[in-house]
């Protein structure tokens, strides 16, 4: 079986540091989880505020997932991958690969309006 | 923008709201290209107050507006919204107003920090792409509280802030927070009040069961404000805010033409009838005449062909038109031609606020000249002890602004002093006209007595009448004054019958006297004419005798000589001698 390739865009909000620090995060978690099977679109607000403003997004930085699990969305620096994992079917469940023990600490800022 | 700014607003640092009383209150508007926030507890009004700044402002200043919604999806707002008559999908589609929906979506996965840089960034496109002037955030808080702890949510409201600024944008930012009992706000965000240039409070109490909404201005940077509370409405065409008279008002017109009463003694009392435009008070206790007296008033208005309102608080209109036409005020006609508007208030439930907005709405409406409130004192009901005499104030004081002459009757207690103590609302002292009516119970019969406790400038009559209601109408007559007191009724017939009869008496037993008179002065006279001819009598007499003697006298020396003559004699000197 293909592995299926996970397509995500990111919007940042120019060099602020929580957007930065957004970059680096998905960078890494695909690395460690999905390395070669995915895509990253980084679209920064400042630059194309039209698509912001089309596609809804007012808090930076936000990433949506595109493929497989088109619309998801997660707001904030990714800083904590558990949840992030998880709505990528990616959870300690269906985990194929032992990485992000080491976030689980972080599992308490993990916050649900 | 520039333009619009020059042309139309008066105050070049203000902009003007549109809502009836804030204007007034905050001296002109909202601070231009500043942030205004507004404070409130749920159902305070926050968003319709926040949404009609946009309305108003794109309606009649020709400014866009964006609101951006963080509670409610802007389908719902603009749905709520056609309640008030706003038509915002028109300015929607004229690119006067945007909504933007920014509500957090509720499975929103969440993972570290974030702020608010990216909706910021659209709305830069949004306002840049309609000219935006005016800008609302509706429920900051919501997204605020998204935010892990204070500094975070204190750096995105100063991101917010700095925004406005940059963008000259006059912004309205909503908050929800409950309000203690002194006002201040108990809420996370406290230190928006310092950062903003304008804070607004909206408060809603209910007090014994009727809701009270305040509005207070909290800050106002830079301007000076009304700092009290001031009681407004959500009636039909959005917000109210209730101001009483503020020194900027220029006084309304004043002018000498008088209006009749719609009886005829009453306008002799008061010197031709009450001015235009003044507020008269009747007072008195229940079944005084009171509703009668400002029918009648209802009748002359409408004969004069001026629009009238009669809102009467305490039967329905047709128990009031019925119950007038059995003292021949008829005002089912004026009422059928549309002259004469009747609203029957006991529909109308709430504060004295909703009572005072109806009121001047349905009068405006009805573009009344005259306005009569049968009585006012049920504006002091229930719950409303606090705010009806303010509401009575206001009341006086916009229709006197309107023009409008206002009849206002106030209920007296049965059980309070007999006197003609205030009424309850205490308006006394601002009515121009207080009439007040009266029971005077003499001889088992109850009375109405009718006095005019003041009239400014006019010279009025001091005395109590006496009201008396008939089929033919409305009348007023002199009371009958005897020994310090006063007689109405069957007591003032009884009198004035009796005084009647006496006046008869005296009139004939002076007739009768003059007749005798007259024969005495007759008698008299022929008395005078007996005795002057007795005169002539006793006069001709004294002359007969008188010529009598002289003829007898004659007689004698004639004798004598004959004598002398028949005897011969020549001594006639001593004949003489024998004379004497």
């Amino acid at each position: 079986m293909t592995p299926e390739v996970f397509t995500f865009r990111l919007y940042i909000a120019g060099d602020a540091p929580n957007s930065l620090e957004a970059i680096a995060n998905l960078k890494a978690l695909c690395e460690t989880h999905l390395p070669d099977r995915h895509e990253i679109e980084i679209v920064d607000v400042y630059l194309d505020p039209k698509r912001a403003l089309t596609e809804a997004i007012f808090m930076t930085p936000t990433l949506v997932s595109l493929s497989p699990y088109p619309g998801r969305r997660i707001v904030g620096t990714l800083s904590n991958t558990e949840p992030i994992l998880q709505i990528l079917g990616l959870g300690p469940a269906q985990r194929r690969t032992v990485a992000g023990v080491k976030d689980r600490h972080a599992a308490s800022q993990l916050r649900r309006p | 923008m520039e333009a619009v700014q020059s042309t139309v607003v008066p105050l070049p640092n203000k902009v003007p709201t549109g809502i009836a009383g804030l204007d007034e209150i905050s001296g002109g508007g909202l601070p231009r290209g500043r942030t205004t926030l507004l404070v409130g507890g749920s159902g305070s009004g926050k968003t319709i107050l926040a949404l009609q700044f946009l309305v108003n402002g794109a309606q009649d200043r020709n400014e866009a507006g964006i609101f951006v919604a963080f509670e409610e999806t802007p389908a719902r707002i603009v749905l709520n919204a056609e309640t008030f008559g706003w038509d915002l999908a028109a300015l929607q589609q004229q690119d006067k107003l945007y909504f933007m929906d920014a509500q957090p979506m509720p499975d929103l996965i969440q993972s570290g920090t974030f702020d608010l840089s990216g909706m910021l960034a659209a709305l830069g496109e949004k306002v840049a792409e309609l000219k935006v002037g005016r800008i609302v955030f509706d429920a900051l808080d919501i997204v605020l509280s998204l935010l892990p702890d204070a500094t975070s949510q204190r750096r995105e409201i100063y991101r917010l802030h700095a925004w406005l600024l940059e963008h000259e944008l006059t912004g309205i930012i909503t908050v929800k927070a409950d309000s203690d009992e002194s006002g201040t706000i108990s809420q996370p965000f406290g230190f928006m009040q310092f950062m903003v240039d304008c804070a607004i409070i909206l408060n809603h109490t209910v007090v014994l069961g009727v809701s009270q909404r305040n509005l207070r201005v909290q800050k106002y940077r830079g301007s000076s404000f009304d700092e009290n509370e001031s009681p407004f409405l959500i009636g039909k065409g959005g917000f109210e805010v209730a101001v009483t008279r503020t020194l900027g008002r220029g006084d309304a017109e004043v002018t000498s033409e008088r209006v009749s009463s719609g009886v005829q003694r009453l306008d002799t009392m008061l010197g031709g009838g009450y001015y235009r435009g003044a507020s008269v008070l009747i007072t008195g206790f229940p079944g005084t005449a009171k509703t009668t007296l400002s029918g009648a008033f209802a009748e002359a208005a409408c004969q004069r062909g001026e629009r009238t309102m009669f809102v009467s608080f305490d039967s329905d209109s047709n128990e009031v038109i019925r119950n007038l036409a059995s003292v021949d005020i008829q005002l089912n006609r004026f009422v059928e031609d549309g002259s004469l508007h009747m609203v029957s208030a006991r529909t109308i439930t709430g504060s004295a606020e909703t009572y005072l907005v109806r009121i001047k709405t349905l009068a405006k409406e009805h573009r009344a000249r005259c306005l009569i409130v049968d009585p006012i004192s049920t504006l002091s009901k229930s719950g409303n002890e606090l705010t009806a005499h303010s509401v009575a104030e206001r009341l006086i004081d916009w229709s006197k602004a309107a023009g409008i002459t206002l009849v206002c009757t106030s209920l007296l207690d049965e059980m309070s002093s007999q006197s003609e103590g205030g009424s309850p609302l205490q308006i006394s002292t601002l009515a121009d006209t207080w009439i007040h009516l009266n029971y005077l119970v003499q001889a088992g019969e109850r009375n109405r007595g009718m006095s005019i406790i003041k009239s400014r400038g006019t010279a009025h009559s001091n005395q109590v009448r006496e009201l008396i209601l008939s089929d033919a109408g409305i009348t007023v007559t002199d009371t009958y004054t005897a020994g310090g007191e006063v007689l109405m009724g069957t007591m003032r017939w009884e009198k004035e019958s009796a005084e009647r009869q006496a006046n008869e008496l005296a009139a004939v037993a002076a007739k009768l006297r003059s007749v005798k008179l007259e024969a005495e002065e007759a008698e008299l006279e022929a008395r005078v004419k007996s005795l002057q001819v007795e005169l002539a009598a006793k006069q001709t007499e004294k002359a007969v005798l008188a010529r009598s003697a002289e003829i007898h006298e004659s007689e004698l020396s004639l004798g004598r000589d004959r004598m002398r003559e028949l005897r011969g004699t020549d001594d006639v000197p001593a004949a003489s001698s024998v004379r004497r």
